[in-house]
């Protein structure tokens, strides 16, 4: 009795409840639009399926918002990571046509491999803005943003670059273990992330400085070092993402690429619980979160409603998750919602301590 | 001072002693920035250094001063509002939609304007009753912005209402030049808000959040309705922009204004607003677009160089301009 009680809970505690719930009431939608919405079938030994596409439109921004998630958890923000992911698609797709024969495997890895480089140097120089120079990191990184996209058409020479090479566009439509190979990739950073961070003390050490850089630092936190990690692996997610993104269309457009793919990442992150004041970060909220975005994106054409749309939708899930996370609005509709038991206090008062303690931190 | 000397400085002594105020600087280096990328500019292309260049800049980026005035009174509070971009494609599309739909063009005006201040109120009451950081309550609005836009239509809607046409082309002459109603409506908002920050209570309290809002607060200023009156401001006068856009491109078009915002904040900084707040200057924003706009001239004139430098070339300006205000803070502090 008192176990499942405890077990009841623990699951309606569980800071994951309220994103897959959002995820499940999304997907129930789209299946009473469309019965046969979560249907899968085999054909030539991939999956097929709405279900599938959505886990592979979700790779970009998943990729994005897992660097970004630690980027947020050190009090920081990354508002570059479009401007990274255009420049890493002009890169290799520059350097795949430049090279001598467009189509050979060697060519699509050295091309991936150059990009990748040069996006965790340019996250290593916005690392170096904000811990070094102690700029804001809303404002480091906005150089970044306003700047990146004009650099990407300096690469491209502000044309649009189309490749042909069949292993570069396997990174967005191949499949490996009938699973798009897209996926599998986000899915592989996102596992080499979770070990990373919490099988050692790599993300205690991050959320420590997302809480405190000072005091981190004092306790012997190399808060620096961390730092300017942080925004080296967000720099080098963007990268892996503006690849995918280029190799789905097989070309560069320097405009359009990753455009607002910054603020899908964002939401994601802050949908799957992530406190964008720092301190504490749920990889697995923000897989959730960038699943919930990408099925969001297949749901609106899938109800009859036009796909430009989309952004509103988005806005009302932006305000909702903000006011479901903010301290205020919930002591607001606390309020309003139980008034009178004031003796059955520790249960309702006791989850959001943490979070009022953690925003306010 | 002067009393302790025994004779009376000449007026040549007090030009050569005289040092500006530190709270002018970023002002004086922005406005040194322009006359020298106009003077190297006019000496490098003869058709720069006639007036009326000066002049097109300020018609040729009315809409942005309108914008970056807007956002000067969020940047003083400390806040960023990240949804003028969208707001400005918003009115764009409202103003083309109802016209198209025979509204007299008073009522289509009233109409943008209205709905831009709206969206600033709703911002600011999100962001001020319900602690979320303007960041992400103004993320929502640009969403929120954009989408509406869509829905208003996807394709794009030109505007061809005569009263509306002759308003974006009615000139006023002075002497041998030039200028347009939009740039004077950019250039009374300037003045404006310029009288507002500086003279008014209002103002004043915008400066003393941005300084320090807890100490704002405990001042007994009224910073409810300061820090939510400047998102309104900031909406009224994204959709004020989004007239002067509308009135300059002629149409409405969901796909207007991408990364304005961007534009926006970046004159701002150039202008010598610190983007922590508390400091800076309607007048610098100005400046700011104007540095932004003769920079756009220079590469247009030169013709060699692709349009691409421009983001660039701005984000290098931002670069130099943040890290200066950093030290300068740092030594102060």
């Amino acid at each position: 009795m008192t176990e499942t009680t405890t077990r009841v809970q623990r699951v309606l505690r569980h800071p994951l409840l309220w994103p897959v719930l959002a995820l499940v009431v999304l997907v129930l939608v789209n299946v009473v639009a469309r019965p046969s919405f979560l249907d899968v079938r085999m054909q030539d030994g991939h999956l097929y399926g709405n279900v599938i596409d959505i886990l592979r439109n979700s790779a970009p921004v998943m990729l994005v918002a897992l660097g970004m998630t630690l980027v947020i958890a050190t009090r920081g923000i990354d508002l570059s990571v479009g401007a990274i992911a255009a420049i890493a698609g002009a890169v290799a797709c520059t350097r795949i046509v430049g090279a001598g024969d467009e189509a050979a495997l060697t060519t699509a890895v050295m091309a991936v491999t150059y990009a990748l480089v040069v996006c965790i140097v340019l996250g290593a120089w916005n690392g170096l803005l904000v811990s070094v120079l102690g700029i804001q990191p809303i404002i480091a990184t906005l150089i970044l943003m306003v700047a990146g996209r004009g650099i990407s058409m300096a690469v491209t020479d502000g044309q649009i670059t189309t490749v042909n090479n069949p292993f570069f566009s396997d990174l967005a439509s191949g499949f490996v273990l009938t699973l798009p190979l897209a996926f599998l990739i986000a899915l592989a950073v996102l596992a080499f992330t979770a070990v990373l961070t919490r099988r050692t003390a790599l993300g205690m050490l991050i959320e420590a400085v997302g809480i405190n850089p000072e005091a981190s630092r004092l306790a012997g936190v190399r808060a620096r070092t961390i730092i300017w990690t942080v925004y080296a692996f967000s720099g080098l997610c963007a990268g892996m993402a503006g690849l995918v993104i280029a190799a789905n269309t097989n070309s560069v457009n320097a405009n359009s690429l990753g455009l607002w793919i910054e603020l899908d990442a964002i939401l994601a992150v802050v949908i799957g619980g992530t406190s964008l004041a720092g301190g504490r970060f749920s990889l697995a909220g923000t897989f959730v979160g960038a699943i919930f975005i990408a099925t969001l994106a297949r749901t609106i054409p899938n109800i009859g409603i036009p796909s430009e749309i989309n952004y509103l939708f988005k806005a009302i899930v932006v305000i909702a998750v903000c006011l479901l996370q903010s301290p205020r609005a919930r002591a607001v509709f606390r309020v309003r919602r139980t008034p009178r038991p004031p003796a059955a206090g520790p249960a309702p008062t006791a989850e959001p301590a943490p979070a009022t303690a953690g925003v306010r931190a | 001072m002067s009393t302790a000397t025994v004779s009376p400085a000449s007026t040549w002594d007090r030009v050569r002693t005289f040092t500006p105020p530190g709270r002018y600087l970023p002002l004086i280096a922005t406005l040194a920035l322009f006359i020298g990328l106009f003077g190297v500019g006019g000496m490098r292309y003869d058709g720069l250094s006639d007036p009326q260049v000066l002049i097109s800049l300020l018609i040729d980026n009315a809409f942005l001063i309108v914008l970056g005035v807007g956002m000067t009174f969020v940047i003083l509070t400390g806040g960023i509002d990240l949804s003028v971009g969208s707001v400005v494609a918003l009115s764009t599309m409202i103003a083309a939609k109802t016209l198209q739909m025979g509204w007299s063009p008073y009522l289509s005006i009233a109409a943008v304007l209205l709905t831009g201040t709206v969206l600033g109120l709703l911002m600011g009451l999100l962001i001020h009753y319900f602690d979320i950081q303007p960041f992400i309550a103004t993320l929502a609005g640009l969403f929120l912005a954009r989408g509406l836009t869509y829905l208003i239509s996807v394709e794009s809607i030109s505007i061809n209402d005569p009263t509306f046409t002759s308003l974006a082309f009615k000139t006023v002459y002075l002497g041998d030049y030039y200028v347009r109603w939009t740039a004077i409506i950019a250039l009374a908002t300037v003045a404006v808000a310029a009288f507002v920050l500086a003279r008014t209570r209002f103002g004043r309290t915008v400066y003393a959040i941005g300084g320090n809002e807890s100490s704002a607060m405990l001042m007994g200023l009224r910073v409810a309705f300061t820090k939510v009156g400047v998102y309104v401001i900031s909406g009224f006068c994204a959709a004020l922009a989004g007239l002067l856009f509308a009135l300059y491109i002629l149409s409405g078009n969901s796909l207007h204004a991408i990364g304005m915002e961007l534009d926006a904040i970046a004159a701002v900084v150039i202008g010598g607003t610190l983007l922590t707040g508390g400091r800076g200057y309607v007048v610098g924003s100005l400046l700011g677009v104007l540095v932004l706009g003769i920079i756009k001239t220079l590469i247009s004139f030169d013709g060699t160089l692709s349009s691409y430098w421009i983001r660039i070339i701005t984000g290098v300006l931002l670069l130099a301009f943040v890290v200066v205000q950093r030290f300068a803070t740092r030594r102060r502090s």
